[in-house]
């Protein structure tokens, strides 16, 4: 993170940024989660674990606003004030998920558009929130490459021509570059070589010590929970089972299902 | 600054009959600042536990662990991480770190999450590393690929970047050849004179003579087997 530019300590935050309450999604008589609610601090990255059909998807869904919850509340600390995100009318969290939330896919060519140049993906948001100087839109452009380590010569490039690393790296990088201030991730790391996957870790806490950034992360993988979150919920069957700090749930955890998931890792 | 009072703790092993292990039961200890107090006692008397539990690690079951004003069988996650950020240091016995991030790095890490400013915490960093004779053309590197030696003299760096008010050291002299263990030794007894509570697991008997002002035996927490 040697180009990193300064920025406010993320450690000095005088509020949640983000507040759930009772949230809770059923697909019919089927529970995909229930009763869920936590704080969310600037600064602070919060691992949510379980195995897959647990719920941790389902539950980032409807946090972003991609799902609408049956009950409970989103409450985001927008630049005007509290607001439930749930009640929002689609215009508005939509400018939301451009402006204060981003959200960063498991599988990048979901959050990127294939058919435009690196460049164009990073730019396209900053058009999007108004930004209209073509120079000034190409050096952030630039400069975001750089912070995600992607060669400036690449610019033009198309990201199917990248590797699955760099288009993950791409798609942060189109997500932060409008100064986001709430990231959700959906296994970010997922299906990367192991040594990309380091190199994304490094870059993402990074980000969240310079930039102040809170975020949500679903990973199944706990070694990344460990490195990146600083508090992990357990999920199963669409519940909270566990709540507390990383290294505290993993190393003593409580719950049956957490001991079992732990102990059946080769070595977190 | 460190202040145990009737400490208790057991693990509830659900995946294996429900077995319930009591570990601990009645600790209780006090460290001022700028004193030193070694846990002894063999190998599982729970000297490892009772660290990891102050170190808000492991959970506690009954008792208060006191670590300045904050409770930290009480305390959010939040609270404890704030704790862990300018309080309270730990150097433990091995290296956790992202890989591929450069040993220098690793070792400003504590100072950048405070806000210190980049060429400042690694200025810091280059500093100790220096001391601990660590060769600068390794700083560049990931100390995951580092001999043991090298990483503990890493992790010791890093434990020592910020001038914590408490400190938790365990064996940091452990596989340390005579000159290093010198310079780590040194680094303890500048934090003490500068204040800090430091309880230690030392099993290198002539380091826990010089350092420490107290023993502790944890064996007398041990919980007597039920017969």
């Amino acid at each position: 993170m040697k180009d990193m530019q300064p920025h406010t300590p993320a450690h000095a935050p005088d509020g949640p940024l983000l507040r759930v309450e009772g949230l809770s999604k059923h697909y019919g008589a089927r529970i995909g989660c229930a009763d869920v609610s936590f704080d969310l601090w600037p600064g602070e990255v919060l691992g949510i674990v379980g195995e897959s059909g647990s719920g941790k998807s389902t539950l980032l869904s409807c946090l972003a606003g991609h799902l609408t919850p049956d009950a409970g509340q989103v409450i985001f600390e927008t630049r005007g004030g509290p607001r439930d995100t749930v009640q929002m009318a689609e215009p508005e969290r939509r400018l939301l998920g451009r402006t204060d939330w981003a959200f960063v896919h498991q599988n990048p060519r979901d959050g990127l558009r294939m058919g435009v140049s690196a460049g164009g993906n990073v730019g396209e948001r900053l058009m999007a929130v108004g930004a209209r100087n073509y120079g000034a839109i190409r050096e952030t452009a630039t400069d975001w490459l750089g912070r995600v380590e992607i060669d400036a010569a690449r610019i033009d490039d198309r990201p199917r021509q990248f590797s699955g690393g760099m288009q993950q790296r791409l798609q942060i990088a189109r997500n932060l570059v409008t100064g986001p201030r709430l990231v959700f991730m959906d296994e970010p790391t997922g299906g990367l070589d192991v040594s990309v996957q380091a190199r994304l870790l490094d870059l993402l806490r990074g980000l969240v010590r310079d930039m102040g950034l809170a975020v949500i992360i679903v990973t199944h993988d706990l070694a990344v929970a460990r490195l990146l979150a600083h508090r992990l919920m357990v999920m199963k069957d669409g519940r909270v089972i566990e709540h507390g700090l990383t290294d505290q749930v993993l190393d003593d955890p409580q719950a049956a299902y957490t001991q079992l998931l732990v102990s059946s890792v080769l070595q977190v | 600054m460190i202040e145990i009072e009737n400490l208790c703790k057991s693990f509830t092993l659900h995946n294996q009959g429900s077995a319930v292990i009591p570990v601990m039961a009645g600790a209780h200890l006090r460290v001022g600042p700028g004193e030193c107090v070694a846990l002894t006692g063999q190998s599982g008397a729970g000297k490892s536990t009772l660290m990891r539990m102050i170190w808000g690690n492991y959970l506690a079951a009954s008792g208060t662990i006191r670590v300045g004003t904050l409770d930290v069988t009480r305390a959010t996650p939040r609270e404890i991480i704030a704790l862990r950020r300018d309080r309270l240091g730990y150097v433990s016995q091995f290296l956790r770190v992202v890989p591929r991030v450069p040993t220098r790095t690793v070792v400003a890490e504590p100072l950048l999450a405070l806000g210190v400013a980049p060429d400042v915490a690694l200025a810091r960093a280059e500093d100790l590393l220096r001391q601990l004779n660590i060769p600068a053309r390794l700083w560049d590197l990931s100390p995951t690929t580092f001999s043991g030696g090298e990483q503990q003299r890493v992790n010791i760096a890093r434990g020592f970047a910020h001038d914590y008010p408490a400190l938790l050291l365990d064996e940091p002299t452990a596989s340390l050849d005579g000159a290093n263990r010198e310079v780590v030794l040194g680094l303890i007894e500048a934090a003490k004179a500068r204040g800090a509570a430091i309880v230690g697991i030392f099993h290198d008997d002539a380091a826990r003579a010089r350092l420490c002002d107290r023993e502790i035996d944890v064996t007398h927490f041990t919980p007597k087997r039920a017969a």
